[in-house]
């Protein structure tokens, strides 16, 4: 037993044992034939019906139903559903067995084509083989394998990626000679034909000098043929070759073992050349020489053994290919080559060289420095444009305005005409950017001096003013509007104002302001001082030029910006448009001369090809002059467009100076979301900024007040005449706005003002000479509001007119009005209660008033300090915001 | 049109008037501005009519309807004229563009916009196959239909009206402050020049009398200036009113000159008053 079991430990046992029979149990009788059924996975018999395999279940259970009977799948209507609407597959009457293993549609996975290997489909090759002996032209299929796209199988596809070439071996690269392949096309053509021991001995028939260091990819192998033998013929028996056969080239291959090369490849390329001449017939060795050959030489050619290699000698070194019975010219031409390199033609007068020539002298490339990176990296070109970008910046950090711009992100900061420079474009001639960019190098410098005295200057002179207020206000916050003016001033420096008169009124300060100009120009560092009246008090200078710069600097805004962004009609062509009609009227100016010299005609005239609707034509019963085009109108060119806002960008703060503040109240309610933050940044900024003038004029106005009575009353009737109307905002903003604005007022008028009713109110102002009086009457809600107020401040402005000091200039004073008033106007409710009764109330009441008010503009200061902070936050919606605030401010504190 | 005579008053409405009695026929109400300027049909049949509405609208004589209306322009049309065969309106607007609309189509947009002009058009003509368009950029341009192209001649200033010769040779055209021209049509040489009237705001009309022998316009003193075409000289001056004489017609076929100025309407019959309407 021990030994059994030991048996059958070593055993291998396969199958399943057969169950152990119980003693006293029959054996069972196995099942008769016809009485095994065939059960599918749910248990029913399957039996042959259905439709697509004979299915073995067709229906629910062999019937014809569903599952559920009969009854249909809910209505769903197509009408909505009518794209959704799947196209049924014939899997979708399948039985699921139908697409298991055995089924019609098996789903299971497999190879692709592409991951198949070739030698898969050996039945199609035969087939293909065969087809191509059949055809009427033999080896027309070679041409399918030449044009037909082969399928690259994924393997191939690899190696290629890989940089196997067809041909080559797979491996790594070996350092020896050559082996060329020759991916000869007709090789495969005749694949069947040839043997390949000697498609290869036909190769290396010259091995030229190779380099050393050159590698070479290694041999392909040819894999070794595993067909297992299947037949019955003997070994090595080959049947009778249809191409020979067919052909015409008896067995040659076969008898001359080692032939000539040259005329074996001779052979493989011209086989087909060869044997057009011949006649067809069956020759080969299992038929014998057919009745039609006339040579019969071959048939019974011997292989003599002289043919053989009888000794043996030394292989070829790393030459595998070729044993002892490498063929003697392959042996010989070896031998050859060592000692001659160049096998060609030598031209006569020439000699082959018995030694080498010298290698070209190599230079080293010179030692790297330690610290290379050979990576090139773009330092920020310090172009002008960016240059000037800097300068702005440096200036605009002076007046405290930086924070709105670099909050921005620096790829925004930079315009479209930056980029453009940096990208290497060709600079677009248009209307610059900005005044800066004309600015020489001296210039700029001059600027910056210019700022740097006045500040200094400014400084100095507010020095003793300051103190009482020192505590509410910010150093910085106090001056920068001076900055600020200066960097306008530097602005201004080249624009020219002959033709720009925002004094005419007042021929002597409208010389004085050409001199200002004139030495801003210049500049001259001082130049403000000796350019004022010198029998002007000094508080009247600071207003004046004040005055000056914001004309100087409206005249500038209207100068470039407007002038830029809109086109008088008459002159201009309007460049903006994306397409532009090809042919460009020219230039006015001569025209305007001819016109001049009244030499209508060819001067005068432009002529350009128009094309005229097609419909045009017909109504008009005049035949299309152009039929087959299908331009309309004159024919167009594409052109650059550069978009409005690359200017906006760059020079927005000169619009909105004083704009903003008024723009501000207007366009909330229209315009929730404002596009360019820019804009109402710098309003913000410049509230602030009047904020720090007011205050200035308050402490001046104080001093004022303790030195000379007259002009006091003046200005504090003025600011009451302003503060009555609180409620009307806008309109009363839109009014101190014009009247400051005065220089450019048309332009501005022209575009914001929207309105007709402000428009020819302001326009009845401007009209006047004194804005005083009118401003009740031309503001039709302050009239409407106040009747009382209207009559009462008519009185006060009697007084005025009688207190007026003779030696006053009236304009100056009246000039600065507006600007008080733009200050106190919207932004002190409490006026409105407080100013009416103190209004008729006497001048010493007016005291306390002041005080009042000042403690409100602490406040106020205050909060837009707050805002400020905000600000930076959230600069998107600050416009929004801040008007709201300053909305919030009023009606709280009223 | 020789017998009728439209005007377009600045109470909305246009007004078919029978000039030689004075009476007026019907008017047409339906602009919702001021008529700027009407012309009839070749048949009279018809009427179009620009306003300061922004509306081209074409009128049926007998019924008093407006038949269409084209929107499009985007200001106030100044000029408006039917083409020969009134298949096709052309107005021009203070929008610096000429379109041209379809009468005969239900289509609402125009045939073909002309905005070569880069300022408003202030006057338009149409002859046989020649769209002719003044414009305040100082610029009279000829569209030529059976040539396809356009011509552009520069006068220097505001262009107010703009008209062709009976002959189809010439182009007569008066601008802002300056004389009035007399232009070759094909090479833009000027041929004459009219000088003595007043122009310096309005927008003025100028005509030719009907067998091209005299030059007419209308002026801003209150009278209309009448010049010898061939020689240049003023031949007559017709003392119409006070105010500018607004605008100016001249029969087709008889020497007959409308003048409108300051709400009236007169003819003048060879330089006898015949009569006048009152607007």
């Amino acid at each position: 037993m021990a030994a059994s079991s030991d048996e059958e430990e070593d055993l291998v046992s396969y199958g399943r044992a057969l169950p152990a029979l119980h003693e006293g149990e029959r054996l069972k009788k196995p099942v008769p034939l016809q009485e095994q059924t065939v059960k599918d996975a749910k248990g029913r018999y399957q039996r042959f019906h259905g439709a697509f395999t004979g299915g073995f279940s067709a229906g629910y259970f062999n019937t014809v139903g569903t599952k559920e009977g009969w009854t249909p799948s809910s209505f769903i209507s197509s009408r909505q559903k009518r794209a959704d609407k799947t196209v049924l597959g014939p899997e979708d009457f399948m039985d699921e067995e139908d697409l298991s293993e055995f089924g019609i549609a098996p789903k299971d996975i497999t190879t692709t084509e592409d991951f198949a290997s070739k030698s898969k489909d050996r039945i199609k090759e035969k087939a293909r083989q065969l087809a191509g002996v059949v055809a009427a032209i033999p080896g027309t299929t070679a041409f399918d394998d030449l044009i037909g796209p082969s399928k690259i199988t994924i393997g191939v596809e690899l190696l290629r990626k890989m940089g196997w070439k067809e041909g080559q071996g797979i491996g790594p690269r070996i350092k020896r000679k050559p082996r060329r392949q020759k991916p000869d096309p007709q090789v495969k053509v005749y694949g069947c034909a040839l043997p390949p021991g000697l498609s290869e001995g036909s190769e290396d028939e010259e091995d030229e000098y190779q380099p050393e260091n050159v590698t070479f990819a290694p041999k392909d192998v040819m894999p070794v043929d595993l067909t297992p033998k299947e037949n019955v013929h003997g070994l090595g028996y080959k049947g009778l070759d249809p191409t020979q056969a067919l052909c015409g080239v008896p067995g040659r291959e076969h008898l001359n073992l080692f032939p000539d090369s040259s005329e074996k490849t001779d052979d493989l390329l011209g086989d087909l050349r060869h044997t057009k001449g011949r006649k067809l017939g069956i020759t080969g060795q299992a038929f014998g020489v057919g009745a039609l050959e006339e040579e019969d030489d071959d048939i019974y050619a011997t292989e003599t053994l002289s043919k053989y290699d009888t000794i043996l000698k030394d292989e070829e070194p790393g030459d595998g290919l070729y044993g002892w019975t490498a063929p003697k010219q392959y042996k010989s031409k070896k031998r050859f080559e060592s000692e001659v390199k160049y096998i060609g033609k030598i031209l006569d007068g020439f000699s082959l060289a018995s030694k080498a020539s010298t290698p070209n002298k190599t230079y080293p490339p010179p030692d790297l420095p330690r610290n290379y990176r050979p990576v090139h990296y773009f330092r920020p070109v310090l172009a002008a444009g960016s240059e000037n970008c800097h300068l702005r910046k440096a200036l605009e950090e002076s007046t405290g305005k930086l924070e709105s711009d670099t909050t921005q992100p620096s790829r925004h900061a930079l315009n479209a005409s930056q980029r453009g420079e940096r990208l290497g474009e060709t600079v677009l001639k248009g209307p610059a950017p900005s005044v800066l960019e004309y600015l020489s190098e001296k210039d700029r410098e001059r600027l910056k001096e210019v700022r740097k005295a006045s500040e200094q200057q400014m400084k100095v002179k507010m020095l003793p003013q300051q103190s009482p207020s020192s505590r509410f206000q910010p150093a910085s916050a106090k001056d920068a509007p001076h900055k600020w003016q200066m960097f306008w001033a530097g602005q201004l420096a080249n624009a020219g104002s002959s033709d720009f008169k925002p004094f005419a009124k007042n021929p002597e300060k409208q010389k004085r302001y050409e001199s200002f100009v004139q030495s801003i120009k210049q500049g001259q560092k001082d130049t403000l001082e000796h350019c004022l009246d010198p029998n002007m008090t000094e508080w009247e200078r600071g207003r004046e030029q004040e005055e000056f710069f914001r004309a100087a600097m409206f005249y500038k805004s209207s100068n470039s910006v407007l002038s830029s962004r809109f086109t008088r009609a008459k002159y201009e062509d309007d460049i903006d448009k994306v397409e532009v009609p090809r042919d460009q009227e020219n230039d006015i100016d001569d025209k305007e001369s001819a016109v001049k010299m009244k030499m209508f005609g060819k001067l005068t005239r432009d002529k350009f090809e128009w094309h005229p609707e097609k419909l045009l034509c017909k109504r008009f019963n005049v035949p299309d002059p152009y039929p087959d085009s299908s331009i309309v109108g004159l024919p167009k060119v594409k052109r650059d467009k550069y978009s409005v806002f690359n200017f906006l960008t760059l020079t927005e703060p000169t619009t909105s100076v004083t704009q903003a503040t008024n723009e501000g109240n207007q366009q909330s309610n229209t315009c929730d979301k404002p596009k360019k933050p820019s804009r109402w940044d710098v309003s913000d900024k410049e509230k602030e900024k009047k904020d720090s003038i007011s205050e200035f004029i308050s402490l001046a106005r104080s001093k004022a007040d303790a030195q000379q009575q007259p002009p006091a009353p003046k200005t504090e009737e003025c600011i009451t005449e302003a503060n009555e109307t609180p409620p009307s905002e806008t309109t009363n903003e839109d009014k101190d706005q014009e009247e400051e604005s005065r220089p450019s007022m048309d332009l501005f008028k022209a575009i914001f003002v929207s309105s007709s009713d402000e428009k020819s109110s302001s326009s009845e102002e401007e009209s006047d000479e004194e804005p005083e009086p009118t401003v009740p009457a031309a503001n039709p809600e302050t009239a409407k509001q106040a009747d009382i107020p209207d009559s009462s401040s008519s009185n006060v402005q009697a007084n005025v007119a009688t207190t007026t000091e003779p030696s006053l200039p009236l304009l100056p004073v009246l000039k600065k009005e507006p600007d008080v008033g733009e200050e106190f106007g919207p932004r002190l409710p409490p006026a409105f209660c407080s100013g009416r009764s103190c209004r008729l109330s006497v001048l010493n009441r007016k005291e306390k008033h002041k005080k009042n008010r000042e403690k409100h503009r602490t406040k106020r200061d205050h909060k837009h300090k707050k805002e400020k902070k905000k600000k930076q936050k959230k600069h998107k919606t600050k416009g929004k915001h801040k008007n709201k605030k300053t909305e919030k401010d009023s009606s709280s504190d009223s | 049109d020789g017998n009728y005579c439209v005007t377009g008053g600045s109470d909305k409405t246009l007004k078919l008037w029978n000039p030689y009695k004075g009476t007026l026929l019907r008017s047409y109400l339906g602009h919702g501005y001021e008529v700027l300027d009407a012309a009839g049909s070749f048949d009279n049949s018809q009427l179009c009519s620009g306003s300061a509405d922004k509306t081209v609208a074409l009128w049926d004589v007998a019924t008093g309807q407006a038949v269409r209306k084209f929107r499009g322009h985007a200001g106030k049309v100044n000029s408006v004229q039917f083409n020969e065969e009134a298949t096709v309106i052309v107005s021009g607007s203070i929008d610096s563009s000429v379109r041209c609309w379809d009468c005969r189509s239900r289509r609402p947009e125009p045939v073909q916009v002309l905005d070569e002009a880069k300022d408003g058009v202030s006057s338009v003509k149409v002859s046989d196959h020649e769209i002719l368009a003044g414009s305040v950029d100082g610029r009279v341009r000829r569209y030529d239909l059976r040539a396809g192209e356009l011509y552009s001649d520069y006068v220097g200033s505001p262009v107010t009206c703009v008209c062709f010769t009976k002959d189809g040779q010439c182009v007569l055209v008066a601008s802002l402050a300056s004389p009035l021209r007399l232009l070759d049509k094909d090479t833009g040489e000027m041929l004459g020049e009219y000088c003595g009237h007043r122009s310096s705001a309005c927008r003025l009309d100028c005509v030719l009398s009907e067998r091209d022998a005299h030059v007419g316009c209308a002026s801003e003193d209150g009278a209309v200036y009448l010049w010898d075409l061939v020689e240049g000289s003023l031949a007559l001056r017709l003392p119409v009113g006070q105010g500018a004489v607004q605008a100016l017609a001249f029969h087709p076929t008889r020497p007959v000159l409308l003048a409108a100025t300051g709400g009236t309407l007169q003819l003048w019959d060879t330089g006898d008053t015949a009569g006048d309407t009152g607007g």
